[in-house]
């Protein structure tokens, strides 16, 4: 089975966020890069499928600028087999339909069984990658994953609803959005961060994915940021210290006072 | 030309969501700027009594789908119907709930109508041009994106309980229009099987008008019992922060942060929790931040509108029984 995983490098999300000059992106001078979070479900995900087989390829796929390829060499570590770096100036890695197709070009010439990829990149927050990629592809997917059983033709998933979970039968090649809850992603051991930097990792720019430069400004910038700003700061509230009975009292008067909920 | 607003409404078990009337009430805000026709497409099976629940909100038209096939949401099977009304009727604005079925269909649309996409939006607003610019916050709030949607037909999700939900005092005269579905089995690969629900029903955190949310400092997940008795006098839902997650002391699905669900309630009442950058992102557009913390010098107090510093093992029986002393006045 192969089985591909989709990863971006994402700011930490530990990190402050600074706004740029120019007012539209974030200044990343100080910040740390690393693996989307609901990506290391994805490639535990795809690791233990493979493990559970007995039999199958892990591929890592990530666009984005030279410092993804230290995601995917984390991956590697992991346990991934290797991994493909779409890499070119002409990209802008925030763009989910750019994105989406320079996966789905790669992907296809690649072949696939399963495709995994975080429900969302942590930082941009668009929910869109995996089921524009599924759609380019044409194949079913389930989204927001949190329990996944696939044999060798069919899997069946347990995606998270409000208040329920759905239980989704569908036939392979399908993408699945994996969330928190789905596994627990193992650490790299030291033998693993060695053998990484020996597994291969293949880097490829728009034209040898069969993309033109045209092609390429004609997908992007669809839903441009004109504008980033850091939310307003709220003003300064009321803190109370003393006996629970009086702090509970000067609570419920402002929230009678001030909110209108009660 | 392009012309109109639609707005995709989601149903479920023939309930019209509340996040749905939130986004047909902001589809005939624009609708009215634009001086065009709202329309409301819904899809499911048996549902015909749904449309008149649309039209106190605005809507002109209600295309209905209401076919066998349909009963369960499916990708493939929702976006083959909306795909084919969208590219009959050419609207110009696309709208959907960003709930976990808006969130999960309007990105193959996009796809397929080769279209950007603008998820999970707080504001939107017409420009000089009459095009859509929608606010949404990125980094999960540590910072809010003005987009611009430059192709056509623009399409945006909405987060609920951002928008309100109005119903009008002159609603216009609706239409139904009964749309033909012609589906193979074949066209839906990815069906649902099942359908598993908790033992007790739980208000989804993202809906919730009142949170109760629970850190570290619960120390146990056995005290969490104390929110739920909070949270149940407020009609609220209970969260938690990674901390407690991590933990093993509540499940994930009610983690607030980063990592978990962002959420924007009325009011946020949050206990023994310190205040990392990671959850303030999940929750601080909340209207109203309540901090019950006996560290004086956490953060959570420089983003809260009212703090308790105190033991929140003694804070919580206290408030609780003193809120339900309130509601029996």
């Amino acid at each position: 089975m192969k089985v591909i995983v989709c990863i971006k490098q994402v700011p930490d999300t530990e990190a402050k966020i600074k706004i740029a000059p120019h007012g539209r992106a974030i200044d990343d001078a100080e910040i740390n890069y690393i693996i989307n979070p609901y990506e290391e479900y994805a490639i535990e995900e795809g690791l233990r499928t493979k493990e559970s087989l007995g039999e199958g390829e892990v591929i890592l796929i990530s666009v984005g600028p030279e410092r993804a390829s230290t995601a995917l060499r984390s991956g590697l570590a992991m346990g991934a087999d290797r991994a493909i770096h779409i890499n070119d100036p002409l990209i802008d890695e925030n763009d989910p339909l750019l994105v989406a197709t320079l996966l789905s070009k790669a992907i296809q010439q690649e072949g696939y069984h399963l495709i995994l990829c975080g429900v969302q990149g942590v930082g941009t927050d668009h929910y869109q990658v995996g089921p524009i990629l599924a759609e380019l592809l044409g194949i079913p997917h389930v989204g927001v994953v949190t329990k996944l059983q696939i044999s060798p033709d069919k899997a069946v998933a347990h995606r998270e609803i409000e208040g329920v979970s759905e239980v989704i039968e569908t036939p392979l090649p399908a993408l699945f959005t994996t969330q928190k809850g789905l596994n627990e992603p193992r650490y790299p051991s030291l033998k693993g961060i060695m053998m990484a930097k020996k597994k291969p990792l293949t880097v490829l720019d728009c034209q040898q994915l069969g993309v033109s430069e045209e092609e390429v400004n004609k997908l992007k910038g669809k839903a441009p940021i004109i504008k980033l700003e850091l939310p307003p700061m709220r003003p300064k509230g009321t803190v109370v210290e003393g006996e629970p009975s009086e702090t509970v009292k000067q609570l419920i008067e402002w929230l009678q006072r001030e909110t209108g909920i009660l | 030309m392009p012309q109109g607003v639609l707005v995709f409404a989601e149903q479920r078990e023939g309930i019209v969501k509340k996040a749905s009337l939130e986004a047909t009430s902001e589809g005939c805000r624009i609708a009215n700027q634009l001086g065009e026709e709202l329309s409301v497409l819904l899809i499911g099976s048996s549902i015909k009594h749904l449309p008149p629940k649309l039209f106190p909100y605005g809507a002109h038209k209600v295309y209905l789908a209401d076919h066998s096939m349909l009963e369960q949401y499916s990708s493939e099977g929702y976006s083959e119907i909306s795909y084919k009304l969208i590219t009959e009727r050419d609207p110009a604005i696309v709208l959907f709930p960003a709930t976990a079925m808006g969130r999960d269909i309007a990105p193959r649309l996009a796809a397929r109508l080769k279209v950007g996409l603008a998820s999970d939006c707080t504001v939107l607003r017409l420009n000089e041009e009459k095009r859509l610019e929608c606010q949404r916050p990125v980094y999960s709030g540590k910072a809010f994106a003005l987009v611009q949607l430059t192709s056509t037909p623009q399409m945006a999700t909405l987060r609920p309980n951002v928008f309100s939900a109005e119903e009008l005092k002159e609603p216009p005269q609706g239409e139904v229009i009964e749309l033909s579905v012609e589906l193979k089995p074949e066209n839906i690969r990815a069906k649902v099987v099942d359908l598993i629900k908790p033992e007790q029903e739980v208000p989804d955190l993202t809906e919730a008008i009142v949170i109760v949310s629970g850190g570290r400092g619960m120390k146990s997940g056995e005290s969490f019992e104390l929110l739920e008795a909070l949270a149940s006098t407020l009609q609220g839902a209970v969260g938690a922060s990674r901390a407690a997650v991590d933990a093993g002391w509540v499940d994930h699905q009610i983690q607030v942060g980063q990592t978990g669900k962002v959420v924007s309630p009325q009011l946020y009442i949050a206990c023994g929790i310190s205040g990392a950058i990671q959850h303030l992102a999940g929750m601080s557009s909340s209207k109203f931040i309540i901090a019950i913390n006996k560290d004086p010098e956490a953060p959570i107090f420089k983003a809260a509108d009212f703090g308790i510093v105190g033991d929140l093992f003694k804070v919580l029986p206290c408030l609780t029984e003193a809120l339900q002393k309130l509601s029996k006045a």
